[in-house]
């Protein structure tokens, strides 16, 4: 089962190539017959589609008389103007619940890694089979458990006399401008909740990878050497666990971004993301290049935040 | 206070797993309920009607069957390609080696909502129709990265000397592959494959994008449910398929626990 949990992509230094290898070969042939069709692929349904996306985002016309490619970037510069703060409203929300996720993911991977045998696997398996129930019906349940009137969650703290948990809560967004009237649901802490929720497993999973590698002995020479367990964690786990901490935000943070169906379900009119903007663009409004200009644009972003972000962790490796 | 900071740890991880699994209980509970309206938000009173009739509303199963056929389609052809790749990559040094670890790890870098209106760019500019083909193709791209990296992290951890001594012991390369290699990264593979099936059969957003009217999927279905009237079938058929999974799992975990004890 702990397969199951994706390797951090920045884990590994590429073993294949530092193991010695024994006998000189000649150049083979076999790895390339190996990549053709996979890495063909992605040539001509990932990398075509994304060029095809560039050169929609430079062509001007209509649906009506067609599209003709004039190279004029202009519509890059209308998008921003126009959805600036989509774009910056997804890449905060999609900030804060990568933070949250950490915060919430980092005990439960330690727990698990620290477990042995038969828990472990029981554990891990728990993580993952969320995702086996539809994440739409999933996020939908979020909906019944935190609606005010006649949500599970107003109703079963009432019950136990802490209804105000609830209502005070609410009192508090309301002040820090984060819902219109107080209201849980449909506010933008129900989107964030939704997305720290959703992409909580990719954060568990690489974060249990590299926790579960850590050498117990490691820990033990701290304790020896008279560490806090304070100090341990600050000096010797949590530098060990960092590829995991970068894979676990990065595959948190990117389709977090990208989302649209937390702010469409958990949120309201003022907390529209930019996925949901590319979406009908798209499908909707049918202009084309606007909505081929915003998909570049956020690419374009994440790829530039994804690469600072490996940089400054001090990472080679991605996969 | 001692015992509660002894305990912090096990209390935190209990909180997460509790938001981890909490949706899936309010899933399986609404399961049996009467809703008055066309929503199923309240609980109102308690029936099996749904239980009874998990195809009830129309187009729900034929949108599940879509969905179970896609993701075993798709899951099947991602395994088979990334685990060529993942062997490449763990197996063979090569030129270009840096550039197919890009070209492996974009795909996981890019939102979805990108790579399903690209795809949906090109199809439509080499005129070819959406639908399940389409959709098939869009699933089969973006589980093949999670399998590389599924299986390679399992080819990495094999040890070479297994193989030297099935060699050395006479057996053909193919043998030895087939005998020795392939049962020792199963795990790595069947992780992958389940990763992937899962990832095709959750999938909205690129599908959405890829579909045409006849090819609505499950994950389609629910999202027009919720715009029209959540039918309380949707809870049945989610309830299922988290407990089929987690017994399948487990269950898979139990005979390799077993056959690893008969083994020793």
């Amino acid at each position: 089962m702990a397969d199951l949990a994706v390797a951090p992509p920045v884990a590994a230094p590429a073993r294949g190539p530092s193991r010695p290898v024994r006998r000189r070969r000649r150049i083979s042939w076999v790895p390339y017959l190996l990549l053709a069709p996979g890495l063909l692929w992605l040539v001509v349904f990932f990398v075509a589609p994304m060029l095809t996306t560039l050169s929609t985002s430079l062509q001007e016309g209509d649906v009506d008389n067609g599209y003709v490619l004039t190279g004029n970037p202009d519509v890059y510069w209308q998008a921003l103007q126009a959805y600036w703060p989509q774009i910056v409203r997804s890449l905060m929300y999609a900030g804060i619940a990568t933070l949250l996720s950490l915060a919430l993911g980092y005990p439960l991977a330690y727990f698990i890694a620290s477990r042995r045998g038969r828990s472990k696997n029981i554990l891990l398996v728990l993580v993952i089979a969320p995702f086996f129930t539809s994440f739409l019906i999933r996020t939908m349940a979020w909906q019944s458990l935190l609606a005010s009137d006649g949500g599970l969650v107003r109703k079963t703290l009432g019950g136990v006399g802490l209804g105000w948990v609830y209502d005070d809560f609410g009192h508090l967004l309301q002040l820090l401008h984060l819902s219109p009237n107080g209201e849980i649901l449909y506010s933008p802490w129900a989107v964030v909740w939704g997305l720290t929720y959703n992409f909580l497993p990719f954060m568990i999973l690489p974060l249990y990878t590299s926790l579960d590698r850590l050498d117990g002995r490691l820990l033990e020479a701290a304790g020896d050497l008279y560490a806090t367990p304070r100090q341990t964690f600050r000096h010797v786990t949590w530098p060990l666990s960092l590829p995991g901490v970068v894979s676990g935000t990065l595959l948190t943070f990117i389709p977090a971004a990208g989302d649209y169906i937390n702010s469409r379900l958990l949120g309201n009119t003022n907390t529209v993301m930019i996925g949901q903007v590319i979406d009908s663009q798209f499908l909707r409004v049918l202009d084309y290049p606007l909505a081929a200009a915003l998909s570049f644009l956020l690419l374009a972003l994440i790829v530039a935040m994804v690469f600072i972000y490996v940089r400054r962790a001090g990472t080679e490796e991605l996969v | 206070m001692a015992w509660f900071r002894k305990h912090l740890l096990t209390f935190a991880a209990m909180v997460t797993m509790t938001i981890l699994l909490l949706p899936n209980v309010v899933v399986a509970i609404y399961s049996f309920n009467k809703p008055n309206g066309r929503f199923n938000v309240e609980l109102v009173r308690f029936s099996l009607d749904a239980w009874k009739h998990p195809c009830g509303t129309s187009g729900i199963c034929d949108s599940l069957s879509l969905s179970l056929k896609i993701g075993l389609t798709a899951s099947l052809v991602a395994t088979i390609l990334g685990t060529m790749i993942a062997f490449a990559l763990g197996r063979h040094r090569f030129r270009g080696r840096s550039a197919t670890n890009l070209l492996i790890f974009m795909p996981m870098a890019t939102p979805e909502v990108v790579m399903g209106s690209s795809l949906l760019a090109l199809f439509l500019n080499i005129g070819m129709s959406t639908g399940s083909l389409a959709i098939l193709i869009a699933h089969i791209m973006f589980c093949l990265s999670f399998v590389v990296v599924a299986v390679k992290a399992r080819v990495a951890t094999l040890d070479p000397r297994l193989e030297e001594a099935a060699a050395d012991l006479g057996s053909r390369p193919l043998t030895t592959f087939f005998r020795v290699t392939l049962p020792l990264v199963a795990p790595g593979i069947a992780a992958g494959a389940l990763l992937a099936f899962s990832l095709s059969f959750d999938d909205y957003i690129i599908t959405n994008f890829n579909a045409s009217p006849n090819s609505i999927t499950f994950p389609m279905y629910v999202w027009g449910a919720a715009q029209r009237g959540t039918p309380v079938q949707i809870n049945v058929i989610g309830t299922i398929m988290f407990v089929v999974s987690v017994a399948f799992v487990l269950g898979g975990q139990l005979v390799s626990a077993r056959r690893a004890r008969a083994a020793s």
